[in-house]
């Protein structure tokens, strides 16, 4: 839901509506487990150098033990000079950032003004903290604006903490061995997109839930460069046989065509005004 | 991030904390560590500042969840603006105190954050007050809270001495770094850099002792 004027508080205290359908669904399960949200089980990092920010993500969600998608986009675009990562839950980080970005654009519009990290910031802080943590997204935001270059991070409570460098998700505490000891300050641009790369490599290689490729966000002053991706995976697997059928490979038997019968109830004719 | 759950009350980061504040002739010291942790098992930031000033001469120190505490202050900063645009005049520590104090106490089931609130206001001068997690409001001249804070209550009790010089008070508060070194040599969820804010008439002075240069103990 897109607010005309985002500075608008929403109405105070928490909305209970889906708690009566949850458990009423529940119902249905019968003493069975409720089916969990998908996971993106993940590795994100992000840098501060001396002209900008780059961010760093793997490209696996994982449903389980299954790996649903091989080259999922974690890194989520915000506005043009502000770029999300999101671990935890998918549809979550998704949404969250979805709104974030409709939100800012509409301020754009209205103000006249290219947004604020800060404001994305504040703005996800108000919203996750509204929803205490039910909410399960965890993420980096990185951006350039006439303030300078920032990298912040959201948790799900709605806590936030202005960084130079850090990772989140399933892989954070690979990627952040790899971050603590080769980040400096005011590193050159190449530096700091090896060092993001080599972060999410070890949360790749040390952690289940991260794999795949790597996608690079770099944003600096003059413009984003999404590369996506940044760096694939050596483990490519290869098709040996196409698994797509061509129409006809399955012989047609019988064939019955039985027509609806629809009546017409009723019918409105509405006329449009045009000149 | 589950994984990291947890035995503390607190859902999600947590600034389990030193934070101290003295009243001296003339202003007033507060001091803080700068560690935050989810679990008491991983620290999520090393340099979080929980001195945060919520107008021209008065900060709150965070203590508690950092989500709650920094969306406290967030409110207590905008009452507080708008408080001294209608009287147009800065408010007094009290009132930010009472704010603060407000917010806790009508919110009191769903948060968990506490705070010391401290500054100049040109009625009572230099002021310390401390709002607890259930909303308790208290002045006092010397206050500490937070995890960390048991492991100094001897030591404050000991060493604090009522209208101190601003010199004999930064010894106290950087030997209030004595105070807050010796709290984060103990209590585990308490650590990083200090930060020390010196707030009097003319302004505000904000100081950070990195970790090398805190002082040592026979132990270290």
């Amino acid at each position: 839901m897109a607010l005309s004027n985002v500075l608008q508080t929403p109405a105070a205290g928490f909305n209970f509506d889906n708690a009566t359908r949850n458990a009423a669904l529940q119902s249905f399960f019968k003493g069975a487990e409720t089916p969990k949200a998908m996971k993106t089980g993940t590795t994100i990092a992000g840098v501060v150098f001396k002209d900008g920010v780059v961010l760093g993500a793997d490209t696996r969600a994982t449903s389980s033990e299954v790996v649903a998608d091989k080259m999922c986009a974690k890194i989520h675009y915000i506005a043009p000079n502000i770029y999300c990562c999101g671990a935890g839950t998918a549809a979550d980080t998704e949404k969250t950032t979805e709104l974030l970005s409709s939100n800012l654009s509409i301020f754009s519009l209205n103000s006249g003004r290219k947004p604020r990290v800060i404001m994305a910031v504040n703005i996800l802080q108000d919203m996750l903290y509204r929803y205490h943590g039910q909410i399960g997204a965890n993420l980096i935001l990185g951006g350039v604006d006439c303030t300078g270059n920032h990298l912040f991070t959201v948790g799900p409570y709605g806590s936030v903490i202005k960084v130079p460098f850090l990772s989140m998700g399933s892989g954070d505490l690979a990627a952040l061995g790899i971050l603590e000891d080769g980040f400096r300050p005011n590193m050159e641009l190449n530096e700091a997109k090896e060092l993001v790369r080599a972060s999410i490599q070890a949360g790749i290689m040390c952690d289940l839930g991260s794999g795949n490729n790597i996608d690079v966000c770099v944003i600096t002053r003059q413009g984003v460069d999404y590369i996506r991706p940044y760096r694939e995976s050596e483990y490519k697997d290869d098709r040996k046989i196409k698994y797509k059928y061509r129409p006809g490979t399955t012989p047609v038997l019988t064939e019955k065509v039985v027509p609806l019968k629809l009546e017409v109830v009723a019918e409105t004719v509405q006329r449009m005004d045009t000149v | 991030m589950e994984k990291r759950s947890t035995d503390s009350q607190v859902k999600g980061v947590s600034t389990g904390t030193t934070i101290l504040a003295a009243v001296y002739d003339g202003g007033v010291v507060i001091g803080s560590d700068s560690r935050a942790s989810i679990g008491g098992d991983y620290v999520s930031s090393k340099t979080i500042n929980k001195l945060i000033q919520v107008h021209d001469r008065i900060f709150a120190c965070i203590a508690g969840s950092l989500a709650d505490a920094q969306a406290v202050t967030k409110a207590a900063k905008s009452h507080l603006s708008f408080h001294s645009v209608q009287m147009e005049t800065p408010p007094l520590v009290v009132a930010a105190a009472s704010v603060l104090k407000e917010l806790c106490y009508r919110n009191k089931e769903e948060l968990q954050a506490g705070f010391i609130t401290a500054g100049w206001d040109r009625k009572n001068g230099p002021q310390v007050y401390v709002v607890s997690l259930g909303g308790m409001l208290i002045s006092q001249p010397v206050t500490i809270a937070g995890s960390g804070s048991t492991y100094i209550y001897g030591y404050v009790d000991a060493k604090y001495k009522p209208n101190m010089s601003r010199e004999q008070c930064l010894q106290f508060a950087t030997n209030g770094t004595d105070a807050l070194a010796l709290a984060m040599g103990r209590d585990n969820v308490s650590g990083g850099v200090v930060h020390l804010v010196v707030i009097t008439e003319e302004g505000v002075e904000h100081v950070v002792v990195p970790g090398d240069k805190l002082p040592r103990f026979h132990d270290e």
